[in-house]
């Protein structure tokens, strides 16, 4: 069992009373030197872990078979950085009108002690308690300094207000959560404690709520984001019930507050996040293979840029191109959205031809044929029967059903195409089948 | 995807150029359509910044709001961008034909046919891509709603004249636009990827600059090194060779020109509002060019036949809310009630089953789709063996032998239909596969009346035939209660409901301006 493995089980443990054989063993409750020193060479020296936020370990679980971005992430390399030093610079950003619309957003949300928002919480999760009053929420102050010292003030102040029995609004807490083996840092917008000692985690966003509905893919980006902080979350539960005794449960209905219509005033929504919480879980457990992939890349190898005084990469490019290859990407369209690398990743693919270039779904009608070259030469005519002599055996044989629907395909695409063009005269019914 | 599709992509990766996905244009394309390039505010909603507007490719008309977080200038922007839309969507209004309909008389409850008005064009608006076919819905809704200071005096902030007007009318448009095959309001790039296949995901075909540099490379260029150039190319400023063809804008035109020029507006130097306008201009003029560069491209295709049936009900649709404007009717509601939201859906699927007939019996390129998925199969006739219905009154229920290398997925009794060159289909029924390959196939119908089939309404033999699996007109599913007669599992009648707020309340207003 490896390091992550070992301590969101032991969470588990004390959450839902696993088994106690799912318990780790002692001694490997921290990362491994030898691991630890090798992501440090794969960094190069003196470069700082960049950390992850939610919204980077949300995006890990849309493509959990790329052990390129696995290793990168894991590693806490900055991609951003090297797809630029690759030639293939990602294009990101965010809009200054956006970001400052999202701040004057929250802090009208969370204005007067967040009164408006725990009217809100109180609304939509229809808790029995009463509705708090403005003097009875707590907001613990959770200022500390540097984000271990925030993150234990934060846990600090959960298990005095759990224990207080009150409402309390954590203002901009600090959690952390272990990602192959190093603290990870993330920073939900608030999180509330309930009277009954429940918690729940709020995300305020600033897409608009049009007539009760927003954005489907926006909701579902926040619901994921959402799920690290409840899953960071879960960690301190496990410490504040061993230590109060008292049962804390995580709420897995998150509040995503979001602006009315076409104002900048809130309403908000009660998201289940169940679905998105099972699958961080599992992704981030099969994180921790970064271990096996480090383990598997050749000696030496390292994603150092060589920075020069100036900061400017100074290592050539063809030499961090090979590096970047040792380790294989599972490249789709899809992570053009959310992965810094994903254009460099995207012309490999286009070099090497690879069919899921042209979407994820399209290789479960081509069997076992992985490229374009491939696919066109499987599907030419004349082909056949060379085919069948050369390659009796394996994919792109004549008598694999994939090729003979290809073949089919193609005939009957040529055959359209002809007519077409020799008949555009003639009425379309009558060219419907020539 | 098909997999005739993915084909075709393939080979336009093997070429570097778009493949052909279609032998003729499957949607209607006005002579004069509107064209609306939109782009809005990052991170607002319904703050239009701008958009060039017009049906003159030459001279758009360019209309922005130099200070979106303004409530003055948003409507002052919205009063321009209504006197420029409506004339032209109101131009199609008076051009009437007249067409019989069948009604149930309210006095005797018979069916009597009354001449009814169709109007015999109606607008078109071409928006660039899938995300401003939104975003014309999402303008409809922050409009539909204000009142104006005709309407009632006393509105707090009225919105000016012809704004909730022009808001029922992108409204329209809008949920218009859900419906199949239909094109009132259409997005170039869902256009140009329904007729061409690029060498592209979908996903990256969203990108109109992209998708056209696939379709129509620069000489001597393959559509791949322009269309990535088109997606990621960039200036020695840091800005989009290409910018994107909105509504949203390019976070770095944001920060780095947008931004401090908004900054030079609201210090009140002068010239800083042409410099506004300027700089929206140069994001949206491209994307005006290329919106008319692919309808070069579309118009180079003959349309298909049953094209026009499809826009005629886009001209119903027209008519039907000019009417509805016309009687004073309030604004479309917020959410449908469940007997509308479920009419709405049961269209929609008719209105799909009936594209993907329409489209493959116009087009040979579909149909081989079609064909290839064992839906509809082409042959040669071998023989015609006649035979009659053993009824008192025997029909003609001859036998065709079809020799055909297409694999339908037949079993007995299964309903065939062969499209007529007349238009009409004529039904028939798989029997069995013949001895020695081909299949049998028994015609049921559209032979006339008389004991003999009309001449030419059978096939003979080496006639070149296509059966579909497929109906070619099909028709709904089972009539809906009306609105009062709401079932409880669905809510119940809708007035029950309706206690509250009548459905067309304005959007509360405040004091301050809040974007």
């Amino acid at each position: 069992m490896s390091v992550l493995d070992a301590r969101l089980s032991r969470v588990n443990v004390s959450r839902d009373s696993r088994p106690a054989a799912a318990a780790p063993p002692a001694g490997q409750q921290t990362p491994t030197p030898s691991l630890r020193r090798r992501l440090t060479e794969l960094r190069g020296p003196g470069v700082r872990p960049r950390s992850l936020d939610a919204r980077a370990l949300a995006a890990l679980a849309a493509n959990p078979g790329c052990r390129r971005r696995a290793l990168l992430d894991g590693a806490g390399i900055d991609k951003g950085a090297l797809a630029q030093a690759l030639g293939s610079p990602a294009t990101y950003g965010q809009s200054q009108f956006a970001i400052m619309r999202g701040i004057t957003f929250e802090s009208r949300v969370k204005a007067d002690g967040g009164a408006a928002l725990m009217r809100l919480l109180h609304e939509r999760l229809r808790t029995d308690t009463a509705p708090p009053e403005g003097e009875e929420v707590a907001l613990p102050d959770l200022s500390a300094a540097g984000p271990e010292g925030r993150a234990a003030r934060t846990a600090l102040a959960l298990r005095e207000a759990t224990a207080a029995g009150g409402w309390a609004l954590l203002d901009h807490p600090m959690l952390a959560v272990e990602v192959a083996g190093s603290p990870v840092y993330v920073e939900p917008d608030a999180v509330v404690v309930h009277p009954d000692g429940s918690w729940t985690v709020v995300e305020i966003k600033s897409f608009p709520m049009i007539d009760g509905a927003a954005d489907a893919s926006k909701v579902g980006e926040a619901a994921r984001q959402a799920a690290v902080y409840v899953l960071a979350l879960e960690n301190v539960a496990g410490h504040v019930t061993a230590r109060t005794g008292r049962e804390v449960r995580v709420r897995d209905r998150v509040l995503l507050v979001c602006p009315k219509d076409f104002s900048n005033l809130p309403t908000a929504a009660a998201v289940d996040v169940r679905k998105q919480l099972a699958t961080t879980r599992r992704q981030l457990t099969r994180l921790t293979r970064v271990e096996e992939i480090a383990a598997s890349l050749p000696e030496g190898t390292t994603f150092d840029l060589r920075p020069a005084e100036d900061g400017r990469p100074t290592r050539p490019t063809g030499e961090l191109s090979e590096a970047v290859e040792t380790v294989g990407a599972a490249y789709s369209p899809e992570c053009l959205a959310s992965c810094e690398l994903a254009f460099h990743c995207r012309k490999r693919s286009r070099e090497q031809g690879a069919v899921e270039t042209l979407g994820r779904g399209v290789r479960g009608e081509l069997g076992g044929l992985r490229t374009v070259g491939e696919v066109l030469a499987a599907a030419a005519p004349e082909a056949a029967e060379e085919a069948a002599e050369d390659r009796a055996e394996g994919p792109g044989r004549p008598d694999d059903p994939a090729v003979l629907a290809l073949r089919r395909a193609a005939a009957l695409r040529a055959e359209a195409l002809a007519g077409a063009t020799g008949g555009a005269a003639r009425p379309a019914e009558e060219r419907a089948c020539r | 995807m098909s997999l005739i599709q993915t084909l075709a992509r393939m080979e336009a990766v093997a070429s570097g150029r778009a493949a052909p996905l279609t032998t003729v244009r499957h949607r209607h394309l006005s002579e004069r359509p509107l064209v609306l390039v939109p782009m809005t505010t990052a991170g607002e909603a319904g703050a239009p910044l701008g958009v060039l507007v017009g049906t003159d490719r030459e001279k758009p008309q360019l209309l922005a709001v130099p200070q979106p977080r303004d409530r003055e200038l948003r409507f002052a922007f919205l009063a321009e961008l209504a006197e420029s839309v409506l004339p032209y969507v109101d131009g199609f209004a008076d051009a009437v034909e007249w067409e019989e309909r069948k009604e149930t008389d309210p006095e005797t409850g018979k069916r009597v046919a009354v001449q009814v008005e169709l109007c015999a064009d109606a607008p078109q608006l071409i928006v660039p891509s899938t995300a401003g076919i939104d975003f014309v819905r999402l303008l409809g809704r922050s409009m539909r709603f204000r009142r104006t200071a005709e309407q009632e005096p006393e509105t707090p902030y009225p919105a000016p004249p012809h704004v909730p007007l022009l808001g029922r009318w992108f409204t329209h448009f809008g949920e218009r636009s859900r419906v199949p095959g239909a094109s009132l309001l259409l997005a170039m790039t869902g256009l140009l990827s329904r007729h061409w296949a690029t060498g592209q995901s979908m996903l990256e075909d969203q990108h109109l600059g992209a998708l056209l540099a696939w379709i129509d490379p620069p000489p001597g260029e393959s559509g791949q090194v322009a269309a990535e150039r088109a997606e990621t190319g960039r200036d020695a400023d840091g800005q989009l060779l290409c910018p994107p063809a909105g509504p949203a804008t390019d976070p770095a035109f944001d920060n780095r020109l947008l931004s401090p020029a908004m900054a030079r507006y609201d210090a009140g130097l002068s010239g800083a509002e042409e410099e506004v306008r300027a700089l929206i201009e140069g994001q949206l003029r491209p994307t005006w060019d290329a919106v008319w560069q692919g309808l070069d491209l579309l118009r180079a295709l003959p349309p298909g036949a049953r094209v026009a049936d499809r826009w005629k009900r886009d001209r119903w649709s027209y008519t039907a809310h000019r009417d509805r404007v016309r009687a004073g009717e309030p604004p479309q509601p917020r959410r449908d009630d469940a007997v509308t939201a479920a009419q709405k859906l049961a269209s929609r699927e008719t209105a799909q089953a009936q594209l993907d007939a329409q489209e493959a019996l116009d087009d040979p390129l579909v149909m081989a789709g079609r064909r290839l998925s064992g839906e509809a199969m082409c042959g040669t006739v071998v023989h015609v063996e006649m035979a009659y219905s053993e009824s008192r009154r025997p029909t003609p229920r001859p036998l065709v032998t079809l020799r055909t290398e297409d694999r339908p997925q037949l079993s007995e009794n299964v309903k065939l239909y062969r499209p007529l060159p007349d238009g009409r289909t004529q039904p028939a029924e798989f029997v069995s596969y013949a001895a020695g390959g081909g299949l049998v196939v028994r015609l049921t119908g559209g032979m006339g009346r008389g004991k003999e089939p009309e001449p030419g309404s059978v096939p003979e033999a080496d006639d070149a035939v296509t059966w579909t699996l497929f109906e070619h007109s099909p028709r709904g599913g089972p009539e809906l209660p009306d609105p009062e007669d709401t079932p409880w599992t669905h809510g119940g009648p809708p007035a029950a409901a309706a206690a509250g707020a009548p459905a067309d309340a304005p959007d509360p207003v405040t004091a301050e301006d809040f974007l």
